[in-house]
């Protein structure tokens, strides 16, 4: 066969590393939704789901399959192409990101060494920023699909507030690129490995600060959670959907969340380097695996500060949302920007 | 056929396919969708050529920023293909022949441009695509351009919010 001059073991290299990786985010982010309804209840001092399975363990399965077995509804004056592309771009947005996150350094096997990231491109978080601002076509095209005044109302709110707030995001990640010299990410977290030098929220606080801000507003998460505004807009920009498609709409939002975490962790908390530990030491897969484990942890953590947030903050109002995006987070991130020039040049 | 070659046919014919159907669809968020399409698929030709900055940048600043703010307009002003204004079967007929007309001149001056004719493209192995050479050409060769370039955005953020203010 030379048809095709591939090396065909790194396609079934990659396609298992894809395969494992898109599973595994979906088991994480069914997981994710028990876990929020298990914060909602700790912090709201009630029990929460506990029937089905040991502490309520199988109320995801149970979740899922009642989304599925629903009747599916299209609405019979929507723009059915697009009302049924909706869901499905959304989810493949979401589930984009996890081409370029390093989730663990190479472990040796079969006797190849294998890199535990889909693809190290040189260009690797503009990629994330690109899938990012694809994200928005989902909410859109649902929204305006629908044919109905609330959903399109929704949809548009919650673009506009992507667009602010994905400026608010660039400028902070500008600042973080100074001082790091490379743009792809496996680079970044290596950088942060050397011994001597600090995980990259030392030198970047505010800048943090302003990405996690900017992530929370691009998961539609509360308190930026204005697409949805129920008391407002009965449902957001999904309120024809049922069964599956509506399914996906809120599952796309726990693949953002995770996705959002996994990329705060690499870019600011050192990835899958484990603190005060040198991985030398450990034999090498085993090492590898202990830094993906160090990795799940952190965007663990993240995760449970999101809902931490969401269920202690109430929601913004829209003028409040936008003065913050573009009065508070734009102006900021421009001076982190500019300090860190300044420092670079002086001091570097 | 190697990869790559498969690679460029299916770009092409993608980008083809998408344009014309930006042209031919009568729902004008359709067209916005198609295009976005398109972007993508020249956004693929960029990386064949090894210019993944250009590639992604083409698809943050166009599919992500400037469609979206396409189908804003569009789905504010609620267009629909009935009261988009239907054209009748003369103009478009002329509108085809003078496009067509004005392909072949392209075309025909793109084959026989005496610099283009000895040229090859360099898939995979040009680097001035990559981020670091395109900003070190940037801040040297062509400084001058550049900094007028931001000066000419500067003033096109101003005026927009000098329209948007007036009321």
């Amino acid at each position: 066969m030379t048809l095709l001059s591939l090396d065909m073991l790194l396609l079934i290299e990659k396609l298992v590393l894809i395969v494992i990786i898109v599973f595994a985010s979906l088991g994480i982010a069914l997981y994710t939704t028990f876990a929020e309804r298990k914060v909602a209840a700790i912090l709201q001092d009630r029990p929460g789901p506990e029937r089905a399975g040991p502490f309520g363990l199988f109320q995801p399965l149970a979740d899922g399959l009642k989304l599925i077995m629903k009747e599916e509804i299209i609405p019979n004056s929507s723009n059915k192409a697009l009302f049924i592309l909706g869901p499905g771009l959304a989810m493949t947005a979401a589930l984009m990101t996890c081409a370029v996150i390093p989730w663990g350094s190479t472990v040796h096997l079969f006797g190849r060494e294998i890199d535990l990231q889909i693809a190290d491109i040189n260009i690797g978080i503009l990629y994330v920023f690109g899938v990012v601002s694809l994200g928005v076509y989902g909410i859109m095209i649902g929204g305006w699909a629908s044919n109905n005044k609330f959903s399109l109302m929704a949809a548009l709110r919650g673009a506009s507030q992507a667009i602010s707030y994905e400026l608010a995001m660039g400028i902070a990640l500008i600042a973080l690129l100074m001082t790091t010299n490379t743009l792809s990410l496996k680079e970044i977290v290596d950088q942060q490995m050397k011994p001597g030098h600090l995980w990259n929220i030392a030198y970047q606080p505010l800048g943090f600060l302003l990405f996690f801000i900017c992530a929370m507003a691009e998961c539609n998460r509360t308190p930026f959670d204005l697409p949805e505004a129920e008391n407002e807009l009965n449902f957001g920009y999904h309120q024809e959907y049922s069964s599956m498609k509506l399914g996906f709409y809120l599952f796309s939002e726990y693949i953002n969340m995770i996705m959002s975490s996994a990329v705060m962790a690499s870019l600011y908390f050192g990835g899958y380097d484990i603190p005060f530990f040198d991985e030398k030491v450990l034999p090498q897969n085993i090492a590898a695996l202990v830094g993906v484990g160090a990795l799940l942890i952190k965007i663990v953590i993240f995760i449970f500060i999101f809902m931490w947030i969401r269920w202690t903050i109430p929601r913004f109002r829209y003028d409040q949302l936008m003065n913050l995006g573009w009065k508070s987070l734009i102006p900021l991130a421009l001076a982190n920007m500019v300090a860190t020039g300044a420092w670079i040049l002086y001091f570097g | 056929m190697s990869t790559t070659e498969i690679l460029f046919f299916f770009l092409s014919a993608l980008a083809l396919f998408s344009a014309s159907m930006v042209l031919i669809s009568k729902n004008p968020v359709h067209s916005v969708l198609w295009l976005v399409v398109t972007f993508f698929a020249i956004s693929g030709h960029y990386i064949l050529l090894n210019a993944q900055f250009l590639a992604i940048v083409n698809i943050i600043v166009y599919a992500g920023a400037i469609m979206v703010l396409f189908l804003f307009v569009i789905m504010l002003m609620n267009l629909n293909q009935q009261n988009e204004p239907q054209k009748n079967f003369w103009m478009k007929l002329t509108g085809v022949i003078s496009g067509g007309c004005f392909m072949m001149v392209l075309v025909s001056l793109v084959r026989q441009t005496l610099d283009m004719q000895t040229k090859v493209a360099m898939t995979t192995s040009g680097d001035i695509g990559l981020i670091k050479n395109l900003g070190r050409v940037l801040f040297s060769d062509y400084v001058v351009p550049f900094e007028i370039t931001s000066v000419l955005f500067l003033s096109a953020m101003i005026g927009a919010i000098v329209m948007g203010k007036k009321d």
